[in-house]
C-alpha cells in the first residue's frame, strides 16, 4: 500500500516538473490582449463580421487591423468595452440594424406558374426556371433563409414568407449571402415606412402577377421627401437616410408600401403581417 | 441550423403538393415542375419492410407452434408497443408520425424473436422502449441510429434481467403444451466447461436434426435455422439484402471456432456446431443487415460481417456469456461510420482510389 | 467487361411500344416559330436579323461567336416578328426570335443542292459542318465541328455512332435508323473521314431488332463498320458507359471520350451531317418523339426548330385529359416544363407527356442507407453520402466525394425509397462547388 501512494505521488511530481519545463521551453508569446478582446466578444462564431470566427477578429481587433465596431452581433456594448480595452475613442449611437425581406408576395397574391416539387430549399428551387413564382424576383418562401440563421431570428409564416424576429436578429448578414434572389436587405430599426417589393419588372406585367408588387407608378416618389424615394428600374426604392412620414405608405395603389415598427415584439408584426397579408 | 423546423413545414407542403398535384381541381392548368428523374421504381420503406418481415414469418410461426400461445402474446405485445411507442413519441415532439413504413413493426418482431417464450409483458414493453425511443428516435429516427435497435432492445434487457433472459428457456413442444424450463445447447456446453473443464458434445444425428428445424430451447427466434435461412435467401433472392454480410459472418464463425476446435477439441466444439446455435443465423440474416447499421458498400459489408464473426467467437469461447452475437453486432455497428469512410470506392474512370478520408 | 455490361444501371419500364411502330412524318409549318439564339453548348451565336427583317429558309439569323458556337439559320421563309424572352426548353427564360412563316418555305440561294462530296477533305468537311450548324442532337447540343476537332495529342482510333436511344418512351432515332441508315451510315462516314478514323461502330440496344437489321443491311459493303447490339440497360447510351460496354476502355473522371482515342455520335447528328455536306442543308428541323400516355395520338414527327410544344402537341391530336409532367427529352434526364410554349430547339430529341399517376413525387423522407442507389451508381460515387451531405450543406464533403462526376442520370433517385430528390441535390451541390470556384480564382 506505502509502496504504491509512493510510488504514485513521485510518478505525479515528475510529471508536473515535466510539464512545467516544457510549458517554459515551448511557450508562444502571445498578446495578452488577444484573450481580453475574445472575451468581450459574444464568442458565437456567426461570421457576421466576415471573418471565420471570434478568435480571427480578436486578434485583428487586438492588433489595430480591425475597428472595435467591427463585430455586429456584439453592437454598442461589445464595441464600448472593446474601446475601453483597447484604449481607443468609440463614438456610440448607430443605429441597430435588423433583416427585411423586401417581398411581400404571399401565396394568396402572388401568382404561381407551376408546382414546384423537390429539394425545400430556395437555391434549389431557383435553379429551375427560376422558382415558381412567376415574379422572378419575389420570395420562394422554402426557407433557406430561416435555417442558415445562426440565431433563429428568422421564421416562415404560413403564408409562406418569412418573418425576422427583432429580439434575436443581429444583421450579422448571412441571410442576405443566402437568399438567391438577393431581396432580404439590412435596414435601420428606427425606420418605419418600406417599400415590400424587389421587382423591376414593367408595371404592365406586375399587375398580371402579383397583388401587391411595384407597377413604377412613381406617386409615392412625389409624396415623399425629395429624394428619400428614387425610381431604379422599374422599382420604387427608399433611402433609409430620410425620415419618411407614415401618411406616405397610403399614396400606394398596390399596397406595397408598408408602416412597420422593427423593433415591436414578433407576434405583434406577426399580427400584422397576417392583417394585411404582409411580409416582414 | 434550423433544421427541424424548416423540416416539419416541408412534409406538411409536400403532401399539399402532392394533394394538388394528384387532383389539380380547379387551380388551372399548371404542371408539376422537379429536377430530373420523373419516373421512380415505386419501391417505398413500407415495401422493403414488409419483405422483410414476410421472410420472417416461416420461422415465427413455427416459433409459435413450437412454445404456444405465449409465443404468441409475446410477438404480439413486442410489435403493438414498439409501434405504439413510436407513434405518442413523433407525436410528442411534434414530428409526421411514420408507423406506416413498418420499420417499428418489423423492430418490435425483431425484438420478440430475440425473446424467450416465457417474457413477462413489461419486461417486453421495457425493451420495446429502449429499442424504438432510446436507440432509434433520440438519434433522430429512422436513417439516423447508429445501433440496431432491436438488439439495443435485447441486450439492456440480458443486463437488466440476467435471470429472465439466460435461465428461463423453455423446451418446445407442440403449441408449448409441455415446456419445461432448460439451458439452451450453449448453455449447457459453459456449464459443461465450467464444471468439467472439457465439453462433450458429441451430437448424434438426431440433435443435429433437432438443432437444425428447431426442437431445442431458445427464443423464439433462434429455434429454426432451416427456416430462418430460407427466409435469408428470399430476401437475398429479393434484392433486399445481399450475401455479403451473412456469408462473412456466418463463414468467420465457422472458421474461426473451427481453427480452436482443431487446437484443442476438447475445449472448443465443432465449428458447425457453433453455426447452427445461438442466434447467429438469426443474427446474420436479419439483425446484421440491418440497413442503417450496416455499411453500405460490398467491401465494407464484407468487413463488417468478418468482425461480427470474430467478436461473436471471441465472445462465445473467452467471454462471460454463452452467446455473442449480440455482442458482436452492436460492436460492429459503432465501427461502420469508419468503415463506410474507409470502403470509398474510385470513381468510375479514376486512376487509384483516393487514400484521404473526407 | 468488354461483353457490352458496365456497372450499375437500372432497368426501367420503357414504354417504348407507344411510338415505335409510328414512321416518321413531316409536320406541317406552324404559325410561329420561336427560334432561340442559345441552341448550344458554348457560345450562342449573335443575332444578324432585327424586327421586320424578311428572312428565307436557311438564312443565318445569327453568327457564331468564337470558335465553341455555331450558326443560326431560320427553319423557314418569313418575317422576324419580335425578338424578346421566351421559356427555353432547358429552364430559363432567353432571347429569341419569333418568325412569321409567309407559307412559301422559300430556301435561301445556294442551299438544298445536292453535290458530290467525294472530294471533300477533312477541313472542307468540318467547315461545312459548322456553317450548317450542326450541335450533337441527342441532346447535349455540343457543336459537331468543335467534337471532330480534337487537339493533335489525342488522336482518335475509334468512332461509336450512338443508337442506344436507352431513356423510356424515346423512339426518334429507333425510326430514324429503320428509315433512313444508309444516310445514317454516310453520315458516320464524313466524320470518319474528317477525323482520319478506321474504325466505326454502330452501337443499337437490343430492344430495336428492326434498327438493328436495317443498319446492318446497310453497312454490308463497308470496311471497318460493324454493328454491335448492346444490353437494354439505363443508361446505355450515356458516353462513359457506352465506351466501357464496347470496347473496356475508362474514359478517365473529368476527362473526354478523346482521352481513350474514341469519339461518340448521335445517329441524329450523322444523319445532319448527310444532309448538310450533301445537300447543304443547315439544321433547321428534326425528329422529335411525341409520346407518353399523356398525348392523344403517340408520333415521330419531323419539326421545324422553333415549332412551340403547343403546336406540337396538337399535330399529335392534343392532350389526353390534364397531363401531371410535360417534359423536354426523355423522363429519367429531361427538363420538366411549365409553359407549353417553349419550343423545339436543336438538342430536343422528344416530348413525352406524362399523366398525373405516373409522375413520381419526391419527399425528401431520411436516407435509411439501403444501398440501393449505390448499387446502381454507374459512375460507382455513394449517392446515399452525396445527398446527406448536401442536405447539411456540407459542400466540401460532396467535392471529396466527387459529386463533379455526376452525370445526372438519375438511376439513384429511380430506386430510392425514400423519395429523395437526389439528383437535384447533386446540382446543387456542384452550382456551389463552380461559385465557389469562380469567386476564388
Amino acid at each position: 500500500m506505502l509502496t504504491a501512494v509512493i510510488a504514485l505521488s513521485a510518478l505525479a511530481l515528475f510529471s508536473s516538473f515535466l510539464l512545467a519545463v516544457v510549458a517554459r521551453a515551448f511557450a508562444v508569446p502571445v498578446n495578452p490582449k488577444i484573450e481580453e478582446v475574445e472575451g468581450a466578444l459574444p464568442g458565437a462564431n456567426c461570421g457576421g463580421c466576415g471573418l471565420p470566427g471570434c478568435s480571427e477578429l480578436a486578434r485583428r481587433i487586438a492588433e489595430g487591423k480591425a475597428d472595435v465596431d467591427a463585430c455586429p452581433v456584439g453592437g454598442e456594448s461589445v464595441a464600448l468595452k472593446l474601446a475601453a480595452i483597447m484604449g481607443k475613442a468609440f463614438e456610440g449611437g448607430a443605429v441597430r440594424k435588423i433583416a427585411l425581406v423586401l417581398c411581400n408576395g404571399n401565396d394568396q397574391v402572388a401568382e404561381k406558374r407551376f408546382h414546384y416539387n423537390g429539394v425545400r430549399d430556395c437555391t434549389s428551387a431557383a435553379m429551375l426556371f427560376g422558382g415558381d413564382k412567376a415574379c422572378l424576383y419575389g420570395c420562394l418562401g422554402l426557407g433557406t433563409c430561416v435555417g442558415i440563421c445562426p440565431f433563429q431570428a428568422m421564421r416562415m409564416l404560413p403564408n409562406g414568407l418569412p418573418a425576422v424576429d427583432p429580439a434575436k436578429c443581429t444583421a450579422c448578414g448571412k441571410c442576405v449571402a443566402a437568399c438567391p434572389k438577393k431581396i432580404i436587405k439590412l435596414v435601420p430599426i428606427d425606420k418605419r415606412v418600406h417599400i415590400l417589393c424587389s421587382s423591376h419588372d414593367k408595371g404592365a406585367k406586375v399587375r398580371k402577377i402579383c397583388e401587391v408588387g411595384c407597377i413604377a407608378c412613381t406617386k409615392c416618389v412625389k409624396e415623399a421627401p425629395e429624394g428619400a424615394i428614387t425610381m431604379h428600374d422599374n422599382l420604387a426604392v427608399v433611402s433609409y437616410d430620410f425620415d419618411i412620414p407614415d401618411a406616405v405608405a397610403a399614396c400606394c395603389p398596390m399596397n406595397t408600401i408598408h408602416v412597420r415598427a422593427l423593433d415591436g415584439a414578433i407576434e405583434r408584426l406577426e399580427e400584422a403581417a397576417s392583417v394585411s397579408g404582409g411580409a416582414l | 441550423m434550423n433544421r427541424d423546423t424548416v423540416k416539419r413545414e416541408v412534409f406538411v407542403e409536400d403532401k399539399k403538393t402532392k394533394e394538388v398535384a394528384e387532383g389539380l381541381a380547379g387551380a388551372g392548368p399548371r404542371f408539376l415542375v422537379s429536377s430530373s428523374p420523373h419516373v421512380r421504381e415505386g419501391v417505398e420503406i413500407r415495401d422493403i419492410m414488409r419483405l422483410v418481415i414476410i421472410a420472417l414469418l416461416p420461422a415465427t410461426l413455427f416459433s409459435i407452434y413450437l412454445f404456444g400461445v405465449r409465443a404468441l402474446l409475446t410477438i404480439a405485445i413486442s410489435v403493438g408497443s414498439a409501434v405504439l411507442f413510436e407513434a405518442v413519441w413523433q407525436k410528442a415532439v411534434r414530428k409526421p408520425v411514420m408507423i406506416g413504413n413498418l420499420s417499428a413493426a418489423l423492430t418490435g418482431l425483431l425484438l420478440a424473436l430475440n425473446l424467450p417464450s416465457a417474457s413477462p409483458w413489461w419486461m417486453i414493453c421495457i425493451g420495446s422502449l429502449f429499442a424504438i425511443v432510446i436507440a432509434k428516435q433520440l438519434y433522430g429516427g429512422i436513417g439516423y441510429n447508429i445501433f440496431n435497435p432491436a438488439l439495443v432492445g435485447r441486450v439492456v434487457l440480458l443486463i437488466a434481467f440476467p435471470v429472465q433472459m439466460t435461465a428461463k428457456w423453455l423446451t418446445p413442444s407442440a403449441w408449448g403444451m409441455n415446456a419445461v424450463t432448460t439451458a439452451t445447447p450453449l448453455g449447457r456446453v459453459r456449464e459443461a466447461l465450467l464444471t468439467n473443464g472439457r465439453i462433450d458434445v458429441h451430437l448424434t444425428r438426431q440433435e443435429v436434426l433437432d438443432l437444425l428445424i428447431g426442437n431445442r430451447a431458445g427464443s423464439l427466434g433462434e429455434v429454426s435455422v432451416i427456416l430462418l435461412l430460407i427466409g435469408g435467401v428470399f430476401l437475398i433472392a429479393k434484392k433486399i439484402i445481399t450475401w455479403h454480410i451473412p456469408v462473412s459472418f456466418i463463414a468467420s464463425v465457422w472458421v474461426l471456432a473451427g481453427v480452436f476446435h482443431l487446437v484443442n477439441p476438447a475445449r472448443y466444439a465443432d465449428p458447425s456446431f457453433h453455426v447452427i446455435t445461438g442466434g447467429l443465423f438469426l443474427g446474420a440474416f436479419f439483425m446484421a443487415t440491418d440497413y442503417v447499421t450496416s455499411p453500405i458498400r460490398p467491401v465494407g459489408k464484407l468487413i463488417f460481417g468478418v468482425g461480427c464473426g470474430a467478436i461473436t467467437v471471441v465472445i462465445r469461447l473467452f467471454g462471460a456469456y454463452p452467446e455473442g452475437v449480440s455482442f458482436a453486432i452492436l460492436l460492429m455497428n459503432a465501427v461502420t461510420p469508419l468503415i463506410d469512410r474507409y470502403t470509398r470506392a474510385a470513381v468510375f474512370g479514376a486512376r487509384k482510389v483516393k487514400a484521404t478520408a473526407a | 467487361m468488354a461483353g457490352g455490361k458496365f456497372f450499375g444501371g437500372i432497368h426501367p419500364k420503357y414504354h417504348k411500344e407507344l411510338a415505335s411502330a409510328q414512321s416518321i412524318e413531316q409536320m406541317p409549318l406552324p404559325e410561329r416559330l420561336i427560334v432561340h439564339f442559345a441552341q448550344n453548348l458554348g457560345a450562342a451565336p449573335k443575332p444578324v436579323v432585327k424586327k421586320g427583317d424578311a428572312v428565307r429558309k436557311g438564312q443565318v439569323i445569327a453568327e457564331p461567336q468564337g470558335f465553341v458556337s455555331v450558326p443560326l439559320h431560320a427553319p423557314t421563309s418569313g418575317s422576324v416578328q419580335a425578338i424578346d424572352l421566351f421559356p427555353h426548353p432547358v429552364g430559363a427564360d432567353m432571347p429569341a426570335a419569333v418568325i412569321v412563316p409567309d407559307g412559301k418555305d422559300e430556301w435561301a440561294p445556294g442551299l438544298n443542292a445536292p453535290r458530290n462530296a467525294d472530294g471533300f477533305d477533312a477541313e472542307k468537311i468540318k467547315g461545312i459542318i459548322r456553317d450548317a450548324g450542326l450541335v450533337g442532337m441527342g441532346g447535349a447540343a455540343f457543336p459537331t465541328h468543335v467534337k471532330l476537332s480534337p487537339p493533335k495529342e489525342k488522336p482518335i482510333d475509334l468512332l461509336i455512332v450512338n443508337g442506344a436511344e436507352c431513356e423510356p418512351y424515346l423512339a426518334s432515332d429507333h425510326r430514324l435508323m429503320i428509315e433512313r441508315p444508309a444516310e445514317i451510315l454516310e453520315g458516320a462516314s464524313l466524320f470518319a473521314r474528317a477525323l482520319g478514323v478506321q474504325q466505326v461502330i454502330v452501337a443499337i440496344e437490343k430492344n430495336k431488332p428492326e434498327a438493328i437489321e436495317a443498319i446492318r443491311s446497310a453497312i454490308v459493303e463497308r470496311r471497318g463498320y460493324s454493328l454491335r447490339a448492346l444490353d437494354v440497360v439505363y443508361p446505355q447510351g450515356a458516353e462513359r458507359q457506352l465506351i466501357f460496354a464496347l470496347t473496356g476502355r475508362r474514359v478517365p473522371a473529368g476527362g473526354l471520350p478523346m482521352d481513350v482515342g474514341v469519339l461518340v455520335q448521335n445517329v441524329g447528328t450523322a444523319f445532319a451531317a448527310y444532309e448538310a455536306v450533301h445537300f447543304g442543308r443547315p439544321l433547321i428541323e428534326r425528329v422529335v418523339c411525341v409520346t407518353g400516355r399523356g398525348i392523344a395520338r403517340p408520333k415521330n414527327i419531323v419539326a421545324k426548330i422553333g415549332t412551340t410544344f403547343n403546336d406540337a402537341i396538337a399535330f399529335c391530336g392534343g392532350q389526353r385529359g390534364e397531363s401531371g409532367k410535360v417534359i423536354s427529352g426523355g423522363p429519367m434526364m429531361g427538363v420538366a416544363q411549365y409553359s407549353l410554349e417553349a419550343p423545339i430547339t436543336k438538342g430536343t430529341s422528344g416530348i413525352v407527356l406524362l399523366t398525373r399517376e405516373e409522375v413520381a413525387q419526391f419527399v425528401s423522407d431520411p436516407c435509411i442507407r439501403c444501398g440501393r442507389c449505390v448499387r446502381v451508381c454507374p459512375m460507382l460515387l455513394n449517392p446515399s453520402a452525396l445527398s446527406i451531405f448536401v442536405e447539411r450543406l456540407r459542400f466540401d464533403d460532396a467535392e471529396a466525394y466527387h459529386v463533379i462526376d455526376c452525370i445526372e442520370c438519375g438511376c439513384c433517385a429511380y430506386v430510392c425509397p425514400s423519395r429523395r430528390p437526389m439528383v437535384h441535390h447533386f446540382r446543387r451541390a456542384k452550382a456551389e462547388i463552380r461559385s465557389k470556384a469562380a469567386k476564388a480564382s
